[in-house]
């Protein structure tokens, strides 16, 4: 409720500016102007969002799998760690942005370069934070199950993998609100479709409002993922214990 | 199930750089109560570790000629329960580790027998912490092992809720072979078979005669209360000489 409250006034303040200081509509379109454009145009938009949805979904999807993976082989091998780790910390100094290029090159203008883009800047928050979590199984737990006679594969998977369900939790939240930006920037550098192309386009032609319609629809379409997937999250890690104060 | 005494020697375990666990050799009765005594630091913790193989060091042998590994179960002072399990979860969690069938019936009546008919569906979180340890003492005894090391269970717990599980774990552990490490002489006195107190520097271990009347002893038994005094003082004579060396 409060953050409809404070939407309306936001809207309401960005409309009375462009009124009362007679900005130019290709500068800044009054909300009234965005919104009718986003009626008008909604066939348009929405085939460039479902582009750019799929795109960060699945972007999403491969982060998650890949990522998880390589933590799960982090943890059961030692000779992962000392070969991978390095590896994996000495890519992350190398900005991400800066491959989209030679990614548009490999992978070409449709949506396999973007979901490239999304994987590649999810990889790292999701492998770290789960590889985190699974190297701080409570010490006692894993005493109590080595005494219980647990092979080590049960203690990975019913110990080590539910005790860094809130970790993997906190690198999923992270890479679901960078995910948007992979595929929009991949869309940015190369492309013929996406809101990201869109919004581009739009730009070029001083279609200012269509641009705000788009960028509206992105936000929306980031939040909306964002907060559903933290609600799968909250549920899934329940038993976890959160300080309210 | 005939439960073995077991036969244990450690000729040198490092505890820390100056201090060390050295030429230590103790017997567990077969089917008795072993507690076992002294100030905190001294290495009691470590010796259940060695016992249960945690940690290399120690010479375990069962007096029946068998293998120890796989025969004994270990309680810890915290409860090492999951948050992320039910109660009867977290009692079958052994079987479920060693990949063996779940006997959701006995979970439920070992739950019963604890005293706790009414959670198996709960999560531990929601109970309090004598509750917990009930739980605990149930996993404990789903294992069904002929030797049970105890590490402080009740010592985080309140006077009567302690008093109470003594009790219980006397009466459920009867008939096995337990070593039952403590900071209480009162508990000790209540459970012991054999009562052994571990301090000086480097520590040895000293065996302490009991009142004439077999365990469970009543707390306000003269003989009981006099030993109590005597234990008291004989430990603050251990704690003293450390502090001075």
């Amino acid at each position: 409720m409060r953050w409809l409250i404070t939407s309306a006034v936001v809207l309401a303040a960005w409309e009375a500016a462009v009124w009362l200081f007679d900005i130019k509509p290709f500068l800044l379109p009054p909300p009234t102007s965005v919104i009718s454009t986003l009626v008008a145009r909604a066939d348009l938009l929405a085939g460039h969002a479902w582009i750019t949805l799929v795109e960060i979904l699945a972007g999403l999807a491969i982060g998650f799998v890949i990522g998880g993976l390589s933590a799960l082989l982090l943890t059961a091998f030692a000779p992962a760690r000392r070969w991978l780790l390095p590896l994996l910390v000495v890519s992350q100094a190398l900005p991400v942005f800066a491959l989209a290029p030679l990614l548009v090159l490999w992978f070409g203008y449709g949506m396999a370069s973007k979901i490239a883009m999304a994987v590649l800047i999810i990889y790292f928050p999701v492998t770290v934070a789960f590889f985190d979590g699974l190297k701080r199984t409570e010490q006692g737990w894993l005493e109590m199950a080595s005494v219980m006679g647990a092979p080590p594969m049960a203690i990975l998977w019913q110990l080590r993998v539910p005790a860094a369900l809130p970790a993997l939790a906190s690198g999923l939240r992270v890479a679901a609100s960078v995910a948007p930006i992979g595929a929009i920037v991949g869309e940015w550098v190369g492309s013929s479709a996406g809101l990201g192309y869109l919004m581009l386009h739009a730009n070029a032609r001083m279609q200012i409002d269509l641009m705000f319609a788009s960028l509206l629809i992105l936000a929306v379409m980031a939040l909306t993922l964002y907060f559903t997937l933290d609600a799968g999250l909250r549920r899934l890690t329940s038993w976890q214990q959160e300080s309210h104060n | 199930m005939a439960s073995p005494g077991l036969k244990v020697a450690i000729q040198h375990y490092d505890l820390d750089g100056s201090r060390a666990l050295q030429n230590l050799a103790l017997t567990l009765p077969a089917g008795r109560f072993t507690c076992l005594l002294g100030p905190s630091g001294i290495g009691k913790t470590s010796l259940i570790k060695l016992i249960a193989g945690l940690w290399p060091g120690a010479s375990v042998q069962a007096d029946d000629g068998k293998a120890v590994t796989g025969r004994l179960a270990m309680m810890a002072q915290q409860d090492q329960l999951l948050p992320w399990l039910t109660c009867r979860e977290n009692v079958l969690l052994g079987p479920a580790l060693r990949g063996e069938k779940l006997d959701t019936a006995r979970a439920d009546a070992l739950l019963a027998a604890v005293g706790l008919p009414d959670v198996a569906g709960r999560r531990p979180q929601t109970l309090s912490g004598g509750m917990r340890q009930r739980v605990a003492i149930a996993r404990t005894l789903m294992e069904d092992r002929a030797i049970v090391l105890m590490d402080e269970p009740f010592s985080a717990l309140d006077a009567v809720t302690r008093h109470q599980l003594q009790d219980l774990a006397f009466r459920l552990l009867k008939g096995r072979t337990v070593l039952l490490v403590t900071h209480s002489p009162l508990e000790a006195l209540r459970l012991a078979d054999q009562l052994l107190i571990l301090g000086g520097d480097p520590p040895t271990l000293t065996a302490i005669d009991l009142p004439d009347e077999p365990p469970l002893r009543a707390i306000d038994d003269p003989a009981v209360l006099q030993k109590q005094a005597e234990l008291m003082s004989l430990l603050l004579e251990a704690t003293g000489s450390e502090q001075a060396a």
